[in-house]
């Protein structure tokens, strides 16, 4: 098979998340690359949370709707799912708890009384997971050995009875459809939010500080988990308010350093984003959105932020502004992120989303873009007296750090002359706005030297679809079906004019693509001169799927 | 600017004539002025101030500083600290700053016991905004904003602070510069979260030198290990009721200090490797 999904659905506290990693895992040492979507309540317990894992042979960074495999563990997970099924499907379901009476009979069924083995093998609810997923392995010819590798890996508890539960599956059931092995090349499995801790730590990341918060939540944590094998500090303080002061006090002493947050969070941020571009002191916002507003819908996803992570802030002032489309991107653009932040003294923000975060992808790290640290522009003692708002030609002081000897550095919240001592001089006001404000032409001027303007599929084609952050996957896979050119600017501020006028040479329709009510991009490239003429949006917290897009997609061709 | 032997700057002073912030910056320039000639190179020192009349002290001190936003000086502080917790770390705020906007802090950073040094200017009235009720303020006060009286009762801070696990609790009066040095001096010695609450008299909103220098007494023979004790001293005036107000060090205990977990050697560590390492694990 070169393109198959599969669904494994039950209820909160099943351990769904975790038995769809090990089945991505299984897929993954057949050499076929990874997508896996997460739909989970916000619940500990109980309703309907399913994973879909997509392998194919190339890169697809997007779900379809069609489901190859299904993997029921109650009976939510057959009501919700039977009307995605493929022809040549294959169910796999708890005999002991579900009733298949609604699955056309052509199609394939096998019931497993998960209930009954894990009562016999003393076996804890949770470990029926190891049973169904014995029994898969066994349907797609999956050799036993790949399934015990796996399972020592992943599993570090009970893993001999979580075993022998796969194995008991693994007896149950012949051989169905048989998937064999498409490549040798086995591509590390990353989520999102791994891919963007890793470009981090490239760029070197000195601390990382942060309140827990969906979707980025599982960034806090594997950083705190690496925290000492990279020498970084990880901390979460008391609250989002906390959380970006405490940073900007890294930032002051000369670490760099990375919060994370979603838009509740951010909005707590944003009177120290403006702190932080008045002081000049670098820090790296990470904002993965979710559906809003306010709570709305934690685990869910959506792009309804950019205008705020746009316009985010009293006062004006420069800001990076990047949404990255996939675990490459996230991984490359965090860095330099992180480098543009220390580069220019400003605040940078890396857009996320739910999709992009909590998503796990195939993550080809050589295709992903050299990175390293770069060095900050430092203070080089040749004048007497060091000072920390010093008039440059680029808007951008060298920097020094305390502790450094007989000379004082001074960072002011109010407006402030070059040695940083409180001023409501006019003309030095005056000249200080200015000194921000140029950054972001020099720093435009960089950007426009790196592919900020992405374009995609078929290049020669007049209607492009515009997409931002994680559409990206979905849009390139409909514009290939259908015949149509991709553009997705991935710097977002300051916008890259040049470049995206270049995307639009000799295209004639643009159909915007995101997931929000407005268009938020749409409005976002109007501000800079640029038409689009239609506008597909979808706002019900999850992402597009492949078909329903180009379905969307047919009706205004 | 260079470090300067009087710790002065440019900056024009702009407090009030007759207002206590002169005898704390007083206060808190002999004290590091005394720190520096012991031979403690004051490039190790951080000030961090928040917003108010209170702030401006950092524009008046020639050392190292971070003029933060209302409320937030602590997690500021703390940032700078546990970044390199070889500096000293003092902070400056006032009581609406401190006790109001930013009370989450404060409590976070006690239970942290982290070692930074905190001084509250705590005139109990707001004085940049011209005169509305602060957390301290009296039960009644009459402010701008709460022109017949407040309905709401003080909050002792104190009791607050000891609470919350702070290590070094003090109060002091900017009428008494000897023992608001006496006292900065032994909280700069003392490694642990520090709360300096200093009755600062604002002469043009909320004049109470008249009050306080009738009720002032300093401790004496006080054991300030003693948890229990400390409560009881520092329960005796709370900052409503008519009583008498003691002054000095009610309690000092030695604790574990959140920055000491953050003195580590780093330079070993080969990031590009480990990075290699973490992606193989997810294969």
């Amino acid at each position: 098979m070169d393109d198959f999904a599969l669904l494994i659905g039950g209820k909160a506290g099943d351990g769904i998340d975790k038995a769809g990693s090990i089945i991505a895992s299984l897929l993954n040492q057949l050499g076929y690359s990874i997508y896996v979507y997460r739909d989970y309540p916000s619940i500990i317990r109980g309703g309907h949370t399913f994973s879909i894992i997509r392998a194919s042979r190339e890169k697809k960074a997007t779900c379809r709707e069609k489901i190859d495999f299904l993997l029921a563990l109650n009976q939510d997970s057959i009501t919700f799912h039977t009307n995605k099924l493929t022809d040549n499907c294959l169910v796999i379901y708890n005999s002991d708890l579900v009733k298949v009476d609604t699955i056309p009979p052509e199609k394939k069924s096998f019931g497993i009384p998960l209930e009954k083995i894990v009562k016999e093998e003393k076996a804890l609810d949770v470990m029926r997971n190891s049973c169904i997923i014995g029994c898969f392995a066994k349907a797609i010819g999956l050799d036993w050995n790949i399934l015990e590798t796996v399972f020592k890996k992943n599993i570090s508890k009970e893993t001999d009875l979580n075993i022998k539960l796969a194995r008991r599956g693994y007896e149950v059931i012949k051989e169905v459809t048989k998937i064999d092995k498409c490549s040798d090349k086995i591509l590390p499995l990353v989520t999102g939010n791994e891919a963007i801790g890793c470009g981090l730590l490239k760029a070197g990341l000195g601390a990382y500080v942060a309140y827990p918060m969906t979707p980025l939540s599982n960034l806090l944590h594997f950083l705190a988990g690496v925290a000492d094998d990279f020498g970084i500090d990880v901390i979460h303080p008391e609250s989002e308010i906390g959380v970006i002061l405490m940073a900007l006090g890294f930032a002051y002493a000369g670490k760099r350093v990375a919060v994370g947050t979603s838009g509740g969070g951010f909005c707590l941020m944003t009177e120290s984003l403006s702190l932080a571009a008045m002081a000049e002191l670098p820090v790296v916002i990470i904002l993965g959105q979710r559906t809003g507003p306010s709570t709305g819908l934690p685990t869910y996803t959506a792009q309804s932020d950019l205008h705020f992570a746009y316009r985010a802030g009293h006062g004006e002032f420069s800001r990076f502004l990047v949404a990255p489309g996939d675990a490459e991107e996230a991984y490359f653009w965090a860095g330099i992120a992180l480098n543009i932040s220390w580069q220019y003294q400003i605040p940078s923000i890396i857009l996320v989303d739910k999709t992009l975060c909590e998503g796990t992808f195939s993550i080809q790290i050589d295709l992903a873009g050299s990175l390293e640290e770069q060095k900050v522009p430092l203070w080089d003692a040749k004048e007497d007296t060091y000072r920390r708002y010093r008039n440059a030609e680029n808007g951008v002081s060298p920097l020094a750090f305390v502790p450094q000897k007989d000379q004082i550095i001074k960072v002011n919240s109010y407006e402030h002359d070059e040695f940083g001592i409180t001023t409501e001089d006019a003309q030095i006001t005056k000249f200080m706005q200015e000194k921000r404000l140029r950054k972001k032409t020099f720093l435009l001027k960089d950007l426009e030297r790196e592919e900020v303007v992405k374009v995609y599929a078929n290049k020669k084609a007049d209607t492009a679809i515009l997409c931002w952050g994680s559409n990206k996957g979905v849009c390139i896979e409909a514009a290939q079906n259908l015949g149509l050119k991709v553009i997705q600017p991935l710097v977002l501020s300051p916008f890259p004019v040049e470049q995206f006028t270049q995307s639009l040479v000799s295209v004639k329709k643009v159909i915007c693509v995101e997931n929000n009510f407005s268009g938020q991009l749409a409005e976002v490239v109007k501000l800079h001169g640029f038409n689009v003429n239609e506008r597909i949006l979808k706002y019900d917290g999850r992402p597009f799927f492949l078909e329903e897009l180009e379905d969307q997609l047919k009706k205004i061709l | 600017m260079n470090q300067k032997k009087d710790l002065g700057t440019y900056a024009v002073n702009t407090w009030c004539p007759g207002c206590g912030n002169f005898a704390i910056l007083t206060a808190i320039k002999t004290v590091l002025s005394e720190l520096a000639q012991e031979g403690f190179g004051l490039e190790n020192v951080v000030l961090v101030s928040g917003i108010g009349c209170h702030a401006k002290i950092v524009d008046y001190i020639n050392v190292n500083s971070f003029y933060s936003i209302h409320g937030r000086v602590l997690p500021v502080a703390q940032g700078i600290k546990i970044a390199n917790p070889k500096l000293k770390v003092i902070g400056f705020a006032g009581d609406g700053d401190c006790y109001g906007e930013g009370l989450e802090h404060l409590i976070f950073a006690a239970k942290r016991n982290i070692d930074v040094m905190m001084i509250v200017h705590n005139n109990r009235v707001y004085g940049l905004t011209t005169g509305q009720y602060t957390p301290t303020s009296p039960l009644g006060f009459k402010g701008r904003s709460t022109p017949f009286g407040t309905k709401e009762p003080a909050i002792n801070p104190l009791e607050l602070v000891l609470a919350s696990g702070a290590t070094f609790i003090a109060r002091g009066y900017t009428h008494g510069i000897d023992l608001l040095k006496k006292i900065f001096k032994e909280s700069l010695a003392h490694r642990g979260f520090a709360l300096l609450d200093i009755l600062q008299v604002c002469v043009t909103y909320f004049n109470m030198y008249d009050y306080y220098s009738k009720k002032v007494y300093e401790l004496v023979n006080h054991d300030v290990s003693d948890y229990n004790k400390a409560l009881t001293k520092i329960r005796e005036w709370d900052y409503n009721l008519d009583a008498a107000i003691a002054l000095g060090v009610f309690y000092k205990k030695e604790k574990p200090c959140f920055d000491e977990n953050f003195i580590s050697e780093k330079s070993l560590i080969d990031k590009d490797i480990n990075i290699k390492k973490i992606l193989e694990e997810h294969i």
